[in-house]
């Protein structure tokens, strides 16, 4: 009987992620059959035109990604090492609740902040990177002295969407860290080595697992993200002006899905499925990889008492 | 100093053994002295002072931000040369590394207190007590932002995801038993889609319970189809922590419950679960935490209400973020103001709920509290 319940709980959770997307790619089928394979390399979205894709969506999502991971991930392991290796033992409670609340700060405060404190002292960084690195193609801005030609930028949705996944990132990799099994530390410690030494050869390989994990995570989420992107980026459909990182307009996938919601009839709606359908199945994608990755790492990890 | 008495110095350090002598008790190694902090804080001072030269006195440099950064790469390089000269290169890339892995740590926080802080000047002046008590209904353009509150917002917010709670944390806490305790061909794969599942973009969620509830049903959009929309959202969230605290319970407390003869459900009942309390709030509250300011799934689900609705089951509802998210894009300042004033209530709720599952669960596993000693030494057991 207990048997029983438990492993239908586990089977309702399985046909949970089936009905997403089954419903997903049936009410998307509509629009993914006016559009075809179109609908992944068009950029415009002009559903009642018939004319709508979500190549340039789904660039800028990614983009956005990868700059939030950038800036995360390193940020993150130091955090975690700070927290489990470094910090006095007294510290170390108080700073994972910080962290912990930290994780909890919803996206959307996080977005309102970006909009109207961040965004206002960052274009100058945005201004200093465009003026004297604009030669890495994705730094190139177009009138790039002028601090007009920066806000609303992708590179700004990554910089806040990045301080959104740090906590989380951090939360993973912490509980990684901190089930480093202690003899081996000692051993290291014992041969002579010093806390760098015994981070490196003992804690990290053990907490690369945490750390795939904890950064996959975080990719997951800087994918999804919704309100702070869309209250952040002005949208723009030109893949190519999506790639200069640095330049006023961006776009993603759930800010579209977002904004265009409430002003959708019917076809319009269908279409944003197929956006959601393309965003579901790229998570899942990007989560498969690395719960593999995961999986084998985490192969005699644990130690029994 | 050479390096044998250093080394000495730090073995007679600190070494406490308090309560029973008979534990055993792992010997602090202090690593960090007075002395280290010193010269960290010359250091600091140095590279400062060469900073503040070249930016002000030799070069037309200026800005913030660049000061900053040039000052910290000089206090790296001062650190490494000076700890190089006293005690080696190795101890140097040692502390070279302390330093960094410190620094961007505490460094985060400045960003996180900036959030807070921000938005605790921005929305305290417009907080007053009516923002919890009137809706936005009677609100005009022109009306003053201490007029007209959150309270549809509030109860909206608290109804759905309470309604959510109640879905998705029986489901995921089974989900994790099963995965951990019984297992068998179909773990891997409920593991498997459990991690995916983790990252669904939660407008996606919003998407799937429009058209898998309201569309395919024939429902509106109420209060309660936002709260399914939270579940699918909570529900990985609670699962996979719930698995990772349920994993870390010692294999040796269920073979002694098996051993003494208890069925597998008496020992999950039993030994395990209560066990893996603490992690299990915390399971709880990361997943109330993933979604009490989720605004995404909202906007399709909910579609929120200038007037109070406490029916999650009838007509539009509001919540917290849901207003926030439409007032923010008003262009009047009133406007603004009220929304950041929702803000902070709403970071307010947030940083509460912490508080008190941090008092109720914060306590490492097996922790006896006061109420708890008081009952058993009434049942004469303690």
């Amino acid at each position: 009987m207990y048997r029983s319940v438990a492993r239908g709980g586990g089977a309702l959770t399985l046909g949970l992620m089936g009905l997403i997307g089954l419903f997903l790619t049936v009410r998307s089928w509509k629009a993914l059959h006016a559009a075809g394979l179109g609908f992944f390399t068009r950029s415009a979205w002009q559903p009642s035109f018939g004319q709508f894709g979500v190549w340039s969506a789904l660039l800028g999502t990614v983009i956005i990604a990868v700059i939030a991971l950038v800036i995360a991930v390193p940020v993150a392991i130091c955090t975690a090492l700070f927290v489990t290796e470094y910090a006095p033992p007294r510290l170390r409670r108080p700073l994972t609740s910080f962290v912990d609340v930290l994780a909890a700060v919803p996206s959307l405060i996080y977005g309102l902040w970006g909009r109207f404190f961040l965004q206002p002292r960052a274009i100058y960084l945005s201004r200093f990177l465009g003026t004297h690195f604009g030669f890495i193609p994705f730094f190139h801005t177009k009138e790039a002295g002028s601090v007009a030609s920066y806000p609303a930028s992708t590179f700004i949705a990554g910089i806040v969407v990045a301080l959104m996944i740090v906590p989380i990132c951090t939360a993973v990799m912490r509980e990684v860290f901190s089930q480093a099994p202690p003899g081996e530390k000692e051993g290291a410690l014992a041969l002579g080595g010093t806390k760098l030494g015994v981070i490196r050869s003992v804690v990290l390989p053990f907490g690369k697992g945490g750390i795939i994990g904890g950064s996959m995570l975080g990719l997951g989420r800087a994918l999804g993200e919704t309100i702070a992107v869309t209250l952040i980026i002005s949208p723009v459909f030109d893949p190519h002006s999506l790639t200069h990182v640095l330049q006023t307009g961006g776009n993603s996938i759930a800010s579209l899905i977002a904004l265009r919601f409430s002003e959708s009839n019917e076809f319009g709606i269908s279409a944003l499925m197929a956006a959601g359908l393309t965003l579901f199945v790229l998570t899942l994608i990007v989560n498969a990889i690395a719960s593999a990755v995961v999986a084998r790492s985490r192969s005699g990890a644990a130690t029994e008492i | 100093m050479t390096r044998t008495t250093e080394l000495l110095r730090r073995d007679d350090g600190v070494v406490e053994v308090p309560g029973d002598p008979a534990v055993e008790e792992r010997i602090a190694v202090r690593e960090f002295q007075g002395s280290d902090a010193i010269e960290l804080l010359g250091c600091a001072f140095g590279a400062f002072c060469l900073t503040w030269l070249v930016y002000e006195r030799l070069t037309p440099l200026s800005g913030g931000l660049g000061f900053f950064v040039s000052w910290y790469a000089l206090f790296l390089a001062a650190v490494w040369f000076v700890v190089r000269d006293r005690l080696g290169p190795l101890e140097a890339r040692d502390r070279l590394a302390r330093v960094v892995v410190a620094s961007v740590a505490l460094g985060l926080l400045i960003p996180l207190g900036l959030i807070v802080g921000y938005t605790f000047a921005r929305g305290f002046h417009a907080l007053r007590p009516q923002f919890f008590v009137q809706d936005q209904s009677r609100v005009g353009p022109l009306s003053p932002a201490t007029e007209g509150g959150g309270s549809a917002g509030i109860v909206g917010s608290l109804e759905m995801v309470g309604l959510a709670t109640l879905m998705s944390v029986p489901l995921g806490i089974l989900t994790a038993v099963f995965l951990n305790e019984i297992g068998g061909r179909l773990a891997r794969p409920v593991r498997m889609i459990v991690d995916a599942m983790s990252a669904i973009p939660s407008i996606v969620a919003g998407l799937f319970i429009y058209a898998a509830f309201i569309l395919a049903l024939h429902q509106r959009q109420t209060g309660f189809a936002a709260a399914l929309s939270l579940a699918v959202l909570m529900l990985p969230t609670v699962t996979r922590t719930a698995e990772v605290v349920l994993r870390l319970v010692p294999g040796g407390l269920r073979e002694a419950s098996l051993a003494l003869g208890g069925t597998e459900w008496s020992t999950v009942r039993r030994v395990v679960l209560p066990t893996a309390r603490t992690g299990l709030l915390t399971a709880v509250i990361l997943g109330v935490a993933r979604v009490i300011g989720e605004t995404a799934p909202l906007i399709l689900t909910a579609l929120g209400n200038t007037s109070l609705n406490a029916n999650p089951l009838k007509g539009n509802q509001d919540a917290l973020p849901l207003m926030i998210y439409r007032l923010i894009r008003f262009p009047q300042t009133a406007s603004i103001e009220r929304a950041w004033t929702g803000a902070l209530v709403l970071l307010g709720i947030v940083l509460v709920l912490f508080i008190v599952a941090r008092l109720l669960g914060g306590r490492g596993p097996g922790h006896i509290g006061r109420i708890k000693r008081y009952r058993l030494a009434r049942k004469g057991l303690a």
